[in-house]
């Protein structure tokens, strides 16, 4: 077998790792760097359970030979969990109930961050259309769909409206 | 998938074209692999050697040059949808990017992929054949240009040679009064391969009469097809709803459909002559922007 040497970041770090031709991406992330957040689904492009950023554009992870990779900057839901947008993401995520099994939920919000950083105030339709290449067998998707379209109405810097009414009064809200 | 094989990644078309020459019969080209990857995946292709294309210039870039538009192969379905030029030029191009696979795949997806794969439902074929685009391809004996719809041999066949390399598609400027619209029938709304797929492109001499006309038929023979007598009938009739569903009827006759597992072909060859009688109210309604 011959195997060949890439050199990539990841997450802001730079990695060097040996790979063979047949390896994927995916594989390398999951195997090699043990960034299992993303998710082996189908390994056919459909379900967009392995969607990373690749220099800085949202693909299946699972299409792209590793030795494709090589010079280029991924980022996954691990490293993208350190900017503020992806966390109010992640959070009304969890708040709204948008995870249950949890295995698409990686990739739905690597998917609904490059949505927000293009369309900051998406309508529900652009939300649908941009997580349409992910598949969610749980949650029928209207969970996501709320979960998204809260995250971009809180303003930049603010907390969140679920966090704010905890301390609110009821009464006067 | 297939674990071992060799792999070339040439900066230019000419050490492209060397490489196929030196990895033989077992060799492919990978543009965007959302197909070669799945089909190695499958095993139903196992190569001896990936030529990686797309680290080559020249094969890059979306730009005006003196015979047409010229749309590099390597240009993503992504990168397409996001060039404002190109959907003001061809708003049936656009509308058939937007309309395959899902964003992730879009942005891996390459237009000279979708091409030379050659499936008869390959979303960006009709549109661009009903453009009049033509084919640059690159061999070891020079540069040559094919129209687009003599690319097509058969299913997943082209007139490429074994070395020869798809380097751009060049789509000719659209005459000013130009209107087009891509309609594509599927199962279902997202992330879907056509059932039928028809690309209309259409200019208006008069309010009722055509200067020109084409009609591509994609997902319904074993390449994309021309309605040949449907536009010969539409350019030598005044427009009324009967000339248009008459050539709504023609173009079901010029499909060649089959039936398989996503629909009959009677409801193929139907759906075209609805498709088409709809694509050409459409651009004669003085859409063909969306």
């Amino acid at each position: 077998m011959m195997f060949h040497q890439i050199t990539l970041t990841v997450n802001g770090s730079l990695f060097t790792v040996m790979v063979a031709p047949g390896d994927t991406l995916l594989e390398v992330l999951r195997e090699k760097l043990g960034l299992t957040g993303t998710k082996k689904g189908c390994d056919t492009g459909d379900c967009g359970a392995c969607t990373v950023l690749f220099d800085g554009r949202p693909v299946p992870s699972c299409l792209v030979l590793a030795r494709a990779a090589h010079g280029k900057e991924v980022w996954t839901v691990e490293g993208l969990s350190g900017d503020p947008g992806f966390r109010r993401l992640q959070e009304n995520f969890v708040n709204r109930g948008a995870v249950q099994c949890g295995f698409c939920t990686p990739g739905m919000l690597v998917a609904a961050f490059v949505l927000l950083r293009t369309t900051p105030r998406p309508t529900e339709e652009e939300v649908r259309e941009a997580i349409s290449g992910n598949l969610c067998r749980c949650t029928g998707y209207q969970k996501i769909v709320e979960a998204v379209l809260a995250a971009a109405a809180i303003p930049e810097g603010s907390r969140g409206p679920d966090q704010l009414s905890e301390g609110g009064d009821p009464a006067n809200g | 998938m297939k674990k071992n094989f060799l792999y070339f990644e040439p900066a230019t078309v000419a050490q492209a074209i060397a490489d196929l020459k030196e990895s033989g019969a077992g060799a492919w080209r990978l543009a965007g692999g959302t197909d070669l990857l799945v089909r190695m995946k499958r095993r139903e292709i196992n190569p001896d050697a990936l030529v990686d294309l797309k680290n080559i210039p020249e094969l890059a870039g979306i730009g005006a040059e003196e015979s047409g538009f010229r749309l590099g192969a390597l240009t993503t379905v992504a990168a397409l949808l996001r060039n404002e030029e190109a959907g003001r030029l061809f708003p049936a191009l656009r509308q058939a990017a937007a309309v395959m696979a899902s964003p992730q795949i879009r942005e891996l997806a390459t237009l000279g992929g979708n091409v030379c794969n050659a499936s008869p439902a390959a979303d960006l074929v009709p549109p661009l054949v009903a453009a009049g685009a033509q084919a640059v391809i690159a061999g070891d004996d020079g540069t040559r240009t094919v129209p687009l719809e003599e690319f097509f041999r058969g299913p997943r066949e082209t007139v490429l040679r074994a070395q020869d390399i798809l380097t751009a598609v060049i789509v000719p400027w659209p005459s000013k009064n130009c209107r087009s619209v891509y309609l594509k029938q599927g199962i279902r709304r997202g992330h879907e391969i056509a059932i039928a797929g028809v690309a209309v492109s259409l200019v208006r001499r008069e309010k009722n009469r055509l200067a020109d006309v084409r009609i591509a038929l994609g997902a319904v023979g074993p390449t994309v097809l021309r309605a040949r007598k449907a536009e010969e009938f539409l350019r030598q009739h005044t427009l009324s709803e009967a000339v248009l569903a008459e050539a709504g009827g023609l173009a079901a006759l010029a499909a060649q459909p089959v039936d398989d597992i996503r629909a009959s072909a009677w409801y193929r060859r139907e759906m075209v002559r609805v498709l088409t009688i709809r694509a050409l109210q459409f651009c004669l309604a003085g859409g063909g922007d969306e």
